[in-house]
């Protein structure tokens, strides 16, 4: 009798303190994140993990954040995300095209979790997408590339013919023809996002064939390190590279997710969760083209300086006319540019693009 | 000084036959510690997160039926393939091609067949399974080859049929270039139990295929332990010089357990496709036909040890999925304990079949 | 225009090579001696691994080799171990190795994915001979690792056609027992042949890491020791034609990227899947007539052998 007597006063007590702790501080609120590499990555996953990382410093304790690294763009994804759900994250990040089905299927199963889907184009109630219009810098980047390049043939590292992928490609092109018009680009699709060996490959391919000036849309760094080897010039992409092969790399084209988790998470917090789509680009400072090499002449940076401000500014849209495609089509007229959807429905080449765009 | 060497034994130590296995996995489990223990892990929460916690929920016994199910499946198939010694390294292949098959009908055919279109998906893709497992046959029965780098070499080319298929011909249109077919309809898929109106199984993924594994299981019991032809199959594979003697036709049977056992695998490949992925694409197995060698060999052959080491399967791949969500650990996890089980099993089985003597040297010789 | 265009596709063709090179002339030693080892896949990344690892805790080069090819070599001591001394079935004893080394490569190397080798093989072209055009680019500037390579071929060629101790290794693997009754060594031969083969599928891991592609990531080698299997077989177990079944499928992966740019239309994976379909129709040819298959392969390979000495 004395035993429970001693229990029920202890739980007594520690009730107290429980009730007392949720009054005084509010509930952290518990962030996931599914990646589809690592931050080793040095490339897509780092720059979403350094922008987890502009959480934890900004937020702190605030937010509890669970990382799931390495999940493949499968069915896999699903039960993880599933399960990042069902062990109670109310705000989950999932950082890959490919996890876009897989969301929105759990995302009908938890109402009350809100998902934020990366480089997708589907929504739904409590599923948003958020994307950086990294086409914007990739016009810069095709400027340099198309005032460097001595071979006038530029390279370009692809994943998988997405809309996402195809217009960078067409921008690279893009901007390096609008400085340089005899430049063409090569192409080449290893059919995967994250593939250091079959990258280097590739781009030794593409070297090996008279590109010098290379970029991609894959997610490691082997690009620029090939490019290093062989003596040409490569950009960053995704994350800032440039202290990999200081000499070769000209620039990097980054996102820059920080600002835009730290802004969620806040609204989180505040108790009004974020529920729109986002798709900001330079003038949000969700992407930038960073880290130029000091070898690039200083007409060339004011050239690119002067272009990026117009594109911030508005004054200059990257999809907008004169535009042609591949045959020599007219696509979009002077004065005509595209709306959104457009840019998010891109399934042609543009003229200077070489090759076939794969179905 | 002491010598220790092998003694054939006259006849398999009963005993061993069961204690090997359980010796295997306490090895298992040990060199399990000192991994977790080597990765900065506290070896026992990451034992708990990886045995206890993926079972813990019915949505747990729901994961661990809906991945056992296939091993057992194909398991099944193989133990009649290595009771001849034929050693079919296939089964990952000829899976692959019955989920072409099933696909090719999903994807084409379900308009026109309504709700008969899972039956001819199941039908087809054990068709080609057996048709896969044909081509080993022929190699081995006509032609002599070792059915082992036939099989092994024919798996590659099934998967890359595969990446074939899904990167082109028959890419989703809508699915934004990515390698994956359309998702298939209801009437070409395995209704989940949950809305078969089993309330129990609310929320959970398993579904009717694994009715067909639990049909299969009495049934290769029967031709393995009851039938004629079963008892056949053993002698072929133990005595081929007997079997040849006494009038077996050693070709007829390799081509029946090689048929049997691809068609069976051929099955397994539709319950994944028309399962718990619902389409065909270029990533959908977690390498089940290679698992399921080591889950015939963990079960001893037998079907009753084939369902045990089966489900035994099924706990290490959750249990790498779980510590991969819980403690950040990589997946492959699963495969390190996969490997140190079958490779412990292999050692240990010499304790079957042969007894460990202990010699001491007396002068110049060794002796008992 | 023709050679400028070829020259890279060789370099890197040749590239491929020496490393599925490495694992088959591995094998090759192995299955003379009439063991089947299934477990290349596996023994290649931890050889990788190992040898990454060291470079990028600081050792040299030289010593992260021998760390790759040592590590290798223990790994395989459990394959020979288990199937030569406790005669074990050697299919299912190499899966287990694959399985175990991918998973134990994946589970170690888990920090470093991604990561660039913190040193690598550097290109030593021969002086007078690296101007040749087409060779010169290609095979006279490749690294020393791949230069031991090439000169394993020879080496191994020699010893397995002129020397003692290969006519000890080819006996062993036809019929131990007439082996043993000759008073050879059985176990001690087949042991050091497994391990030399589990040494030489280290080097392939090793290039991999250091030389080729320079990286750690999961699964680096993408199934090129069931190629390197391919190979032996492909190769009709003799090291020359090993050698050139190597620069062919090598070639395999090089030629679909470069189709892409001159937009030939074969599909990637009917090419890939060339070595895999060659492999079983040289292994069809060889075994219709008993007499060719008995010329070249192994008569005792995949057995086991209870040497009871």
């Amino acid at each position: 009798m004395k035993l429970s007597k001693r229990v029920l006063l202890i739980s007594a007590s520690l009730m107290t303190l429980g009730l007392a702790q949720s009054v005084t501080a509010a509930e952290p609120v518990k962030a996931a994140f599914v990646y589809f590499g690592t931050p080793g990555d040095a490339g897509w996953t780092f720059a979403h993990d350094t922008g987890v990382k502009l959480v934890k410093k900004e937020l702190g304790s605030q937010v509890t954040t669970t990382i799931v690294e390495n999940v493949p763009e499968s069915a896999d994804a699903e039960r993880v995300i599933r399960d990042l759900a069902a062990k109670g994250n109310q705000y989950i990040f999932t950082t890959s095209f490919g996890y876009m089905e897989q969301t929105l299927k759990v995302g009908k199963s938890f109402p009350k979790v809100e998902f934020y889907h990366n480089t997708g184009f589907k929504s739904s109630e409590n599923v948003h997408t958020y994307n950086s219009r990294i086409y914007e810098p990739a016009y810069l980047a095709g400027m340099i590339a198309g005032r460097m390049t001595k071979s006038n043939t530029l390279g370009f590292v692809a994943s998988f013919p997405i809309p996402e992928v195809v217009r960078n490609i067409n921008s690279y092109t893009m901007g390096a023809r609008s400085v340089n018009p005899k430049v063409k680009t090569k192409v080449i699709w290893i059919s995967s996002w994250y593939d250091p060996a079959k990258e280097r490959q590739a781009a030794e391919t593409l070297i090996g064939q008279g590109a010098d000036m290379l970029l991609q849309n894959t997610d490691s760094t082997a690009t620029l390190q090939t490019a290093a080897e062989k003596g040409v010039y490569a950009f960053g992409w995704n994350s800032d590279m440039s202290a990999l092969a200081p000499k070769a790399h000209l620039a990097s084209v980054i996102h820059n997710w920080g600002p835009y988790y730290v802004k969620t998470l806040k609204a989180a917090l505040d108790g009004k969760p974020s529920k729109e789509n986002v798709w900001g680009g330079m003038k949000d400072g969700m992407d930038g083209l960073v880290s130029l090499n000091s070898n690039i002449p200083a007409s060339v940076k004011k050239e690119v300086e002067a272009k990026q401000a117009d594109i911030i500014s508005g004054k200059f849209k990257v999809f907008s006319g004169p535009m042609k495609l591949q045959d020599g089509s007219m696509k979009l007229a002077a004065g005509q540019s595209f709306t959104d959807q457009e840019i998010d429905s891109i399934k042609f080449y543009v003229e200077g693009v070489e090759g076939q765009l794969p179905k | 000084m002491i010598k220790l060497q092998l003694k054939p034994r006259t006849e398999p130590n009963q005993r061993m036959q069961v204690y090997a296995p359980l010796i295997a996995i306490a090895l298992t489990l040990l060199s399990g510690l000192l991994l977790f223990q080597l990765l900065g892990e506290n070896p026992f929460i990451a034992y708990k997160a990886f045995f206890f916690d993926p079972i813990s929920d019915i949505n747990g016994i729901s994961e661990l039926l809906l991945k056992a199910s296939p091993l057992c499946l194909i398991a099944l198939g193989l133990t009649i393939c290595y009771r001849a010694n034929i050693w079919n390294i296939g089964a990952e292949g000829q899976m692959y091609i019955g989920g072409i098959f099933a696909t090719g009908i999903a994807i084409h055919y379900t308009e026109t067949l309504g709700h008969w279109t899972l039956i001819v998906m199941i039908l087809a893709s054990a068709l080609g399974g057996a048709i896969w497992a044909s081509i080993t046959a022929l190699c081995r029965a006509q032609l002599n080859t070792n059915e082992i780098l036939v099989s092994l070499m024919l798996t590659y080319v099934a998967d890359l049929t595969i990446k074939f298929l899904v990167y082109g011909p028959w890419k989703d249109p809508m699915g934004n270039n990515f390698p994956i077919t359309i998702s298939f309809a209801d009437e070409a898929l395995f209704t989940p139990l949950a809305f078969l109106g089993w309330s129990f199984w609310d929320g959970t993924r398993v579904n009717t295929s694994i009715f067909i594994t639990l049909f299969f299981i009495p049934l290769v019991w029967i031709y393995n332990e009851k039938l004629f032809a079963g008892f056949k199959n053993l002698v072929v594979g133990i005595a081929p010089g007997a079997a040849k003697y006494v009038g077996f036709n050693e070709k007829k049977i390799i081509w029946i357990v090689l048929v049997f056992s691809g068609l069976i695998a051929g099955i397994a490949g539709a319950t994944e496709v028309a399962g718990p992925i619902g389409q065909l694409n270029d990533k959908w197995t977690p390498g089940y036909g290679f698992t399921a060698i080591i889950v015939a060999t963990l079960g001893r052959l037998k079907v009753s040890g084939v369902v045990l080491a089966s489900l035994l399967m099924a706990l290490l791949y959750l249990g790498g999925e779980s510590v991969q969500v819980t403690m950040q650990l990589p997946k492959s996890v699963s495969q390190v304990f996969q490997g140190f089980l079958l490779l412990y099993l292999l050692a240990c089985d010499v304790l079957i079949n042969y007894e460990i003597v202990i010699l001491k040297k007396i002068g110049a010789k060794y002796v008992n | 225009m023709l050679i400028e265009s070829l020259t890279p596709l060789l370099v890197s063709a040749i590239g491929a090579a020496i490393p599925l090179l490495f694992a088959a002339l591995g094998e090759l030693i192995a299955e003379k001696a009439g063991v089947l080892n299934l477990g290349l896949e596996g023994t290649m990344l931890m050889g990788a691994l190992s040898s990454f690892l060291a470079v990028a805790e600081g050792s040299s080069l030289f010593l992260a080799l021998l760390i790759g090819v040592a590590v290798s070599v223990l790994f395989t001591l459990l394959f020979a171990f288990v199937t030569i001394s406790l005669q074990a079935n050697q299919v299912a004893t190499g899966l287990s190795l694959t399985i175990l080394g991918v998973g134990l490569s994946a589970v170690i190397g888990k920090t470093y994915v991604g990561f660039s080798a913190a040193k690598s093989f550097a290109p030593a072209p021969i002086p007078i001979l690296k101007d040749i055009p087409l060779l010169g680019p290609s095979l006279f500037s490749l690294d020393y690792v791949a230069y031991f390579c090439l000169f394993s071929v020879i080496a191994i060629a020699w010893f397995l056609t002129k020397s003692k101790a290969g006519l000890a290794l080819r006996s062993v693997g036809e019929s131990p027992s007439v082996a043993r009754s000759l008073g050879l060594p059985v176990t001690k031969i087949r042991y050091l042949a497994v391990l030399f083969g589990g040494g030489f599928a280290g080097l392939a891991g090793v290039y991999y890491a250091l030389a080729q592609f320079k990286v750690w990531q999961d699964g680096l080698t993408s199934g090129n020791g069931w190629i390197a299997l391919a190979l032996v077989v492909f190769g009709t177990w003799r090291p020359f034609k090993v050698a050139l079944g190597a620069l062919l499928f090598g070639s395999v992966t090089v030629l679909g990227l470069y189709f892409q740019l001159v937009d030939i239309k074969v599909s990637a994976f009917v090419l890939a899947s060339f070595p895999y379909v060659t492999t079983i129709l040289v292994l069809v040819y060889l075994s219709m007539d008993k007499e060719t298959i008995r010329r070249h392969a192994p008569a005792w390979l995949g057995k086991p052998f209870f040497d009871d000495r």
